[in-house]
């Protein structure tokens, strides 16, 4: 166990280096000068030279490369070119805002995407389940913008139950929490719907029924668990589907989160933000894949870690 | 041990369980089907019933139609009476089911594999059913759960309780979905194909052990099975069933001694019985067409920090054979024995150490694309005809395809080939347009043979090629490989774990014990004068389809070794003895 965990750990370790390696080389590659950027319209040749002299823009690639390696090692994340401020204390300043939105995000696609999995499948090819179907395919296919307009348009404005956008109570939480989760909702309804079906053909449901088990206990115990399975692992690849929406619903909530900072470094070139962005959602995939692979074999003892 | 009709049914007259013109139909595309069609019987205390037939034959459906268990809404009972005691339980809600499942009666599954949950520990599962049914409170659930596990002479019961499905055997696992469906001392016990899926001395131990608690507990049994010898071995009454009718009902001993039916009759005569097979016609010693020696496959398990290898697994060690022009081997064993896996090396399907020669061509270290040629002269035919084949691609078009791989022949050839092919299995040329599913088991194996035959092979591994066909289907294509030996000259390495079949068809067996030779031999010699005490048990443990001649009562088995051992240990090797001629048997 602590073996595999070193390996995994190591693993990750390389991957997230791929990650910054890939990411440094494309944004290298982008024509927009970042010292034009920093200097502004009016600014001299002269003076956006000595800028790109000064941010050591003309070494080569992997010199680069390796100085923002060697810094980023030591905690050092670099300088924004356009606010004054460190990259690392932007991110921890925003990261709070954007992890609670995440985190419950996932409990409100869970809570919705397993219900209705595990009703539709209770009522297979019954009125309830082709109604849910179609919810959950309307929820896969809305863009997250139109939802989150949508709903602040209906419970913000005209009814008024929740704040139009901003960030500090439980009540600001909710609507975007709900925009972020739909999509995954659709998609876990799915999941979970197919999943039980299958567990619920499978010879041990027999044996639970023949038991005389009431129906309850026989969803609940051996279904269930047994449905819920292959979600797991899905829930650690959707944390990468979360980095872009959480981009879309922090716009659109005014969330003052990572999501709000990566629109902004994009629209502005500024480079060391966008590195540090793409490094923060590149560690939450990573790290959410390695937890739930060691959470598995926690609930199935079929799965021995090696 | 011995059948006991009289004390059984001597105290009391009245059946525990009284099926009256029970009638069930399956909702198809085409309106209601009929697949039970009027069965009727009685079930007394302490009595077996054997319902027997082949697959459709109705028998399942009459298992799950007593328990209430009939897949909703397709299948429902049209017409009937199912007596428990003095009530109708024909139809009743799944609410009022509950209280008679397990408590009443209980039901055990063909697959212990599956049929057990894959998440929860066996003392969950068994003190689940204990605790439904109130049998005891829950602090003393455990306890009672220990005892059921001591009761069904689980080895060391402390431990299994805390162990997972998959930590245990086959075998085991069935003992524990007996200990569940005993637990609630139900007056019935329906055993739907209990042994079939486990090894032959396994089988023995389970049926040796359910008539034991039969015994103990007074259980009226309901035994399915499509095996006349279990039929034989278990059943004081048994029902033969076809096509959803029961076509002949009687006690077992008229049954075998005096069948009724034309379909019992055939059936029965189907059965292949050990040591009822004509001598086969001596032959002349041909060319050797394989020859294998020194034959090991082994698996290394990786772990660790690197994912090193850590432990190996030996699956074959140093097995040598060879296979002459015409000659149909054997290679029997239980599971685990490696004999699928010996089949599988000499096709080059697993990565294997020591010699072998197909055809005069040594095959070590080629490559795939220089394995070619070589596995013209050798192919196989599996186990699972249905898996085994593509069900998007037409039964034609598979059945040339290794033609077109090998490059062989094109356009009308391929036509020309496909009919032909067919018509030697004994298919119509018609059917060719066909998919998979439009045809039946039979059938199916009968397309792999003639996929296998395409490339005129000089010789066949046939895995396991009829276990999962139904008696008379089984008989229909060893007689096919039978003829295609007789004309065309093939050899076979016929892969079983079925002793009676192995007797209709070998020339000569080798018995396979964990990947190696336990006693190897002429046929007539390894059947009927085994000398190693694994070939014994073995032959032993086969049901007789007999009921006057009852199978003795297995001993359990001695622990078997691990095939895993650690990296650079050298496996204990057995060293063969020659007995007589050819006869040679293992000595450690």
């Amino acid at each position: 166990m602590s073996g595999y965990l070193v390996r995994r750990l190591v693993e990750s370790a390389l991957i997230l280096l791929g990650i910054t390696f890939v990411t440094f080389v494309l944004l290298y590659l982008l024509p927009a000068d970042p010292a034009r950027q920093i200097a502004g319209r009016s600014a001299t040749a002269e003076t956006v030279a000595s800028i790109r002299d000064q941010l050591g823009l003309n070494d080569p690639l992997l010199l680069q490369y390796v100085r923002y390696l060697g810094n980023l090692l030591q905690g050092d994340m670099g300088r924004s070119y356009l606010q004054r401020a460190e990259v690392a204390d932007l991110i921890a300043s925003r990261l709070p805002a954007s992890l609670l939105l995440m985190v419950s995000a996932i409990v409100t696609e869970l809570i919705l995407g397993l219900t209705i999995g595990v009703i539709a499948a209770l009522r297979r090819n019954r009125p309830a389940d082709h109604g849910l179907m179609i919810f959950s395919f309307v929820s896969i296919s809305a863009p997250q913008f139109v939802i989150g307009i949508l709903l602040l348009y209906v419970f913000a404005v005209q009814l008024g139950w929740f704040p139009i956008g901003g960030y500090g109570t439980f009540a600001h939480l909710v609507l975007p929490s709900i925009t972020l989760g739909f999509l995954g909702a659709g998609w876990y309804s799915r999941m979970m719907r197919s999943s039980m079906i299958d567990v619920l053909g499978q010879d041990f449901v027999r044996t639970a029924r023949a038991k005389g088990l009431s129906k309850l206990r026989i969803i609940t115990r051996h279904v269930m668990p047994n449905a819920i399975l292959p979600i797991i692992a899905m829930i650690g690849i959707d944390i990468g589907l979360f980095m872009s929406g959480i981009v879309v619903v922090e716009s659109v909530f005014g969330w003052p989160g990572i999501g709000q900072l990566a629109w902004q470094a994009i629209q502005r070139v500024d480079i060391p933000v966008i590195m540090g962005v793409t490094l923060v959602s590149a560690t939450a995939i990573v790290l959410g894949n390695l937890i739930a692979d060691l959470v598995a074999p926690l609930i199935d003892p079929r799965i021995k870690t090696k | 041990m011995t059948r006991d009709n009289d004390s059984g049914r001597g105290d009391d007259a009245r059946p525990v369980l009284s099926v009256r013109d029970l009638t069930v139909q399956v909702a198809t595309g085409a309106g209601g089907k009929t697949v039970l069609d009027h069965l009727s019987f009685d079930l007394h205390r302490g009595e077996t019933v054997a319902l027997a037939g082949e697959s459709g034959s109705g028998k399942s459906m009459t298992a799950l139609a007593i328990m209430g268990l009939l897949p909703r809404p397709m299948a429902r009972i049209t017409e009937g009476t199912i007596r428990l005691g003095d009530r109708n339980i024909a139809g009743l809600s799944d609410r009022a089911y509950r209280a008679i499942r397990a408590r009443r009666i209980s039901m055990i599954f063909q697959e212990p594999m599956t049929s057990l949950n894959p998440l929860m520990t066996v003392e969950r599962q068994l003190c689940e059913v204990l605790l439904e049914h109130d049998m005891c409170t829950r602090d003393a659930a455990p306890a009672r759960a220990l005892k059921l596990l001591r009761d069904l002479r689980l080895t060391d019961p402390e431990r299994r309780l805390k162990q997972y499905p998959h930590e245990l055997s086959g075998g085991m696992r069935q003992r524990v979905m007996i200990a569940i469906a005993l637990a609630c001392e139900p007056e019935i016990l329906i055993a739907d194909e209990p042994t079939t899926a486990l090894d032959v001395t396994v089988q023995a131990e389970i049926l040796d052990l359910i008539r034991l608690l039969q015994k103990e507990r007074g259980t009226a049994v309901l035994m399915i099975t499509h095996d006349m010898g279990v039929v034989a071995e278990m059943a004081d009454r048994a029902i033969v069933m076809r096509a959803g009718q029961p076509v002949e009902a009687s006690s077992v001993e008229r049954l075998f001694s005096a069948p009724s039916s034309e379909y019992a009759k055939g059936l029965l005569a189907a059965v292949p019985r050990l040591g009822a097979a004509p001598p086969r016609p001596p032959r002349s010693p041909g060319q050797k067409v394989v020859e294998v020696s020194d034959l090991s496959v082994r698996f290394d398990v990786k772990g660790g920090i690197l994912n090193r290898p850590v432990a190996r697994l030996h699956a074959v060690e140093g097995v040598s054979f060879d296979i002459r022009v015409g000659e149909t081997l054997a290679l029997v064993g239980e599971s685990g024995s490696g004999k699928s896996t010996i089949g599988k090396a000499l096709l080059g399907l697993v990565p294997w150490e020591g010699a072998v020669r197909i055809d005069g061509r040594h095959t070590k270290g080629l490559s795939r694309r220089s394995m070619r040629p070589v596995l013209r002269d050798i192919q196989m035919v599996f186990q699972d005809p249905g898996a085994s084949l593509d069900s998007r691609m037409t039964v034609g078009e598979q059945v040339v395809e290794p033609l077109r791989v090998h490059g062989l022949a094109s356009g009308s050839e391929l036509t020309d080939r496909a009919e032909f092919l067919f018509r030697r299995v004994g298919l119509s040329a018609d059917m060719l347009g066909r998919f998979p599913h439009e045809f039946s088991g039979g059938q199916r194996q009968r397309v792999c043979i003639a996929r296998a035959l395409s490339l005129s092979p000089k010789v066949i591994v046939a895995d396991e090629s009829v276990s999962a066909l139904d008696v008379s289907v089984q008989a229909q294509v060893l007689d096919l490989l039978q003829e295609l030996q007789d004309e065309d000259g093939l050899s076979y390495l016929f892969i079983t774990h079925d002793m009676a079949v192995v007797d209709q068809v070998a020339d000569r067996i080798m018995v396979m014990r964990l990947g190696q030779v336990m006693e190897e031999g002429p046929r007539d010699a390894v059947l009927r004068d085994p000398r190693h005490p694994y070939t014994r048990r073995l032959l032993a443990a086969v049901p007789v389809p007999d009921p006057t001649r009852l199978r003795q009562p297995q001993p359990p088995a001695p622990e078997s070794q691990s095939p895993m051992l650690p990296l650079g240990a050298v496996f204990p090797r057995v060293r063969l003895e020659q007995v007589s001629g050819e006869h040679r048997v293992a000595v450690a």
